[in-house]
């Protein structure tokens, strides 16, 4: 039995080892950084233009995380490249064969990437929150105020559960390619589509990421967006079970299938 | 020790490995050989509890691989070279896998001098030729001094220099009292290093035995002796004094004498005094390949045929010069078919006359009693121990 902490330590070595992991963790940290700074110095520049319901739910800290859509599609690709890559280079016969418990081996894994991915995410949405705040002007609001540490915290949590979301189904589907070809698509434009369209976002709502990214939110349903039947919490809950089901479906496939 | 009952294995309907039983006992290299496709490696992913059997089971030290206390310290596998993420140092991939059973980095940097790899440890695997692969896959195997080791196919891609280390390294391995498991599908390479053989075909056990007891079983030496053409009674004559001596003759149908059970001088000897002139005398020994193509013929998945280039060719031109010969009758080759491999003695071997189901394995597993395998490999001396190249 190979004893969980050599699995964890074997696994970082494994992580921290490969140039993927530092160049998909950097741009979605840049990405979001960057592109949150982006749109809040063009949303204080147009503050005047928006209508008046954005007016009045104007939220300063969901717009600082703007940048997320595009950043957390980097959280996607080093969730399933942490994972894809044992299935492409055949490295999963040479794991397996050394911790023959597969539980022990994916939930190892998992662990060590996403407590990775959390780390980052954090500082991630702490960075893009203080410097969209920087660049809001007079539009700004502070950590101190009411749900907003909540938020930036989130904020983190959100992106660390992306990335966990995403190894859970590159398990499943044991290919870095298909993985990619069904995520990235997925969360950059289906989600974002169906949530736009009438009777189609009343099921959009319940996807992770639109469930999830409610946690971003100071203000409820902050610059306009749909009316959802659920708190920050709550969404966060439903991304949860998500992750939940796309990690054990995988342990389930990793169990049953031969290597 | 490795052992096996029942092992079956099934796609879907395709049946990798089928009722498979063995055992592979320690100190000696065993050699595990097939054809293309006959479920070796499948075998050695169920040893390692990478695939589940559909039925029976394999044991390493009496408990299934997936529940022995620390697996990396008990068995080393290489089941592919190219196993390896490729965005990562030699080292570094070792690295990850003696964390996993606590062994020390300084053991990585050890296996890396004994493999040869000591100036590449930090270069990435992707730029690995196939041989340094395997090279790094035999370190990943070593790596954790284990008691038993697996070897799919270890001399790939090697060149001459590498194979004669896998070679030494094998018969080390095996001379210190490990279990040694190597699978390959070059006969003569196994004929090498091996000194117990189990050879499979189309899933099923064919043969299960010492290499020596192997050759002698299903090698057919022989002499093939000829008369003079014009006197065909010298022929007979000879047929019926080698008979009485106690060889078997066999007419080819070319006119010479197939005689098995006469060493030549003998031959030599009857004929002189029976009076009859030899044209040809002349020994054919059957190798350990020849014995080893016999004894899968029946069982093998892929094969080639000759690729008839005639419809790429421009028509012959009769009558033309410069097209050479006219046609000739195409002459029978004198041996029939089944051709370059020497005929097996008459009732030995069933494959011989027909490709047959391999249901009718020929040898039945013969487990050779428990002392002969130590025997064996105190027969093989040669080990000259090239390890810390």
């Amino acid at each position: 039995m190979a004893a969980v902490p050599a699995v964890l330590q074997s696994e970082w070595t494994k992580i921290r080892t490969v140039s993927s992991t530092l160049w998909t963790l950097a741009s979605a940290l840049i990405v979001t950084v960057a592109m949150g700074a982006a749109l809040s110095a063009l949303l204080k520049s147009t503050f005047d233009d928006l209508s008046d319901v954005e007016r009045a739910t104007f939220d300063p800290t969901f717009v600082s995380f703007s940048g997320m859509v595009l950043g957390q599609l980097a959280m996607v690709v080093f969730g399933v490249l942490v994972v894809g890559t044992e299935y492409s280079s055949g490295m999963i016969r040479t794991s397996l064969a050394a911790v023959p418990q597969r539980a022990t081996f994916l939930f190892s894994k998992v662990a060590v990437a996403g407590a990775l991915a959390l780390i980052v995410g954090l500082v991630t949405s702490f960075l893009s929150f203080f410097l969209g705040q920087a660049l809001l002007g007079e539009h700004r609001t502070t950590i101190g105020a009411d749900n907003v540490l909540r938020a930036v915290v989130g904020g983190g949590i959100y992106m660390g559960l992306i990335a966990l979301f995403s190894m859970g189904v590159a398990t499943m589907l044991r290919s870095s390619m298909l993985s990619l070809g069904i995520l990235v698509p997925f969360f950059f434009l289906i989600s974002q589509i169906l949530s736009a369209v009438p009777k189609a976002k009343e099921v959009a709502k319940y996807f992770p990421d639109q469930a999830g990214s409610k946690i971003m939110q100071v203000v409820p349903d902050a610059l306009g967006s749909e009316k959802a039947p659920y708190g920050p919490w709550g969404g966060l809950g439903i991304m949860l079970v998500w992750v939940a089901a796309s990690l054990l479906g995988g342990y389930l496939v990793l169990k049953r299938r031969d290597a | 020790m490795i052992e096996a009952v029942g092992l079956t294995k099934r796609y879907g309907a395709k049946t990798a490995v089928y009722n498979l039983s063995f055992q592979v006992r320690p100190g000696v290299v065993t050699g595990f050989l097939g054809p293309n496709g006959s479920g070796k490696s499948t075998t050695m992913r169920m040893i390692l509890g990478l695939d589940a059997p559909t039925s029976g089971r394999v044991t390493i030290g009496g408990h299934p691989f997936r529940q022995l206390p620390n697996a990396p310290r008990q068995v080393g596998a290489l089941l592919d070279a190219k196993a390896v993420h490729g965005g990562r140092s030699a080292r570094n991939h070792l690295l990850s896998l003696a964390q996993l059973a606590g062994i020390p980095a300084r053991r990585v940097d050890e296996v890396l001098g004994v493999v040869g790899l000591q100036d590449v440890t930090k270069r990435r695997s992707k730029g690995f030729s196939l041989g340094m692969g395997q090279r790094l896959g035999i370190a990943a195997a070593l790596l954790g001094d284990p008691q038993v080791l697996l070897f799919d196919e270890p001399v790939n891609g090697l060149d001459p220099e590498g194979i004669l280390w896998v070679r030494n390294l094998m018969k080390k391995l095996a001379a210190e009292g490990r279990t040694v498991f190597v699978s390959s599908h070059l006969m003569s390479e196994m004929a090498l290093t091996a000194d117990h053989l189990i050879v499979i075909g189309r899933g099923q056990l064919l043969a299960d035995m010492p290499v020596k007891q192997f050759i002698s079983a299903n090698s057919a030496d022989f002499a093939r002796v000829r008369t003079p053409d014009t006197e065909p009674g010298q022929r007979e004559k000879l047929s019926g004094v080698l008979a009485e001596a106690g060889g078997q003759v066999l007419s080819e149908t070319d006119g010479a004498l197939r005689v098995t059970g006469l060493p030549l001088s003998r031959i030599s000897d009857l004929a002189h005094g029976a009076d009859v002139r030899l044209w040809e005398l002349s020994p054919h020994q059957a190798s350990l390949e020849e014995a080893y193509m016999r004894l899968t013929q029946g069982a093998v998945d892929y094969r080639s045929s000759d690729d008839k280039l005639a419809h790429l060719q421009a028509p012959p031109q009769p009558g033309q010069p410069g097209y050479g010969l006219p046609p000739q009758p195409v002459v029978p080759a004198d041996v029939p078919q089944q051709g370059w491999y020497a005929p097996p003695p008459p009732g030995q071997n069933p494959y011989a006359a027909a490709p047959q189901p391999p249901a009718a394995a020929p040898a039945p597993p013969q487990a050779p009693p428990p002392s002969a395998a130590p025997q064996q490999s105190l027969q093989k001396p040669s080990d000259t121990t090239e390890d810390a190249r």
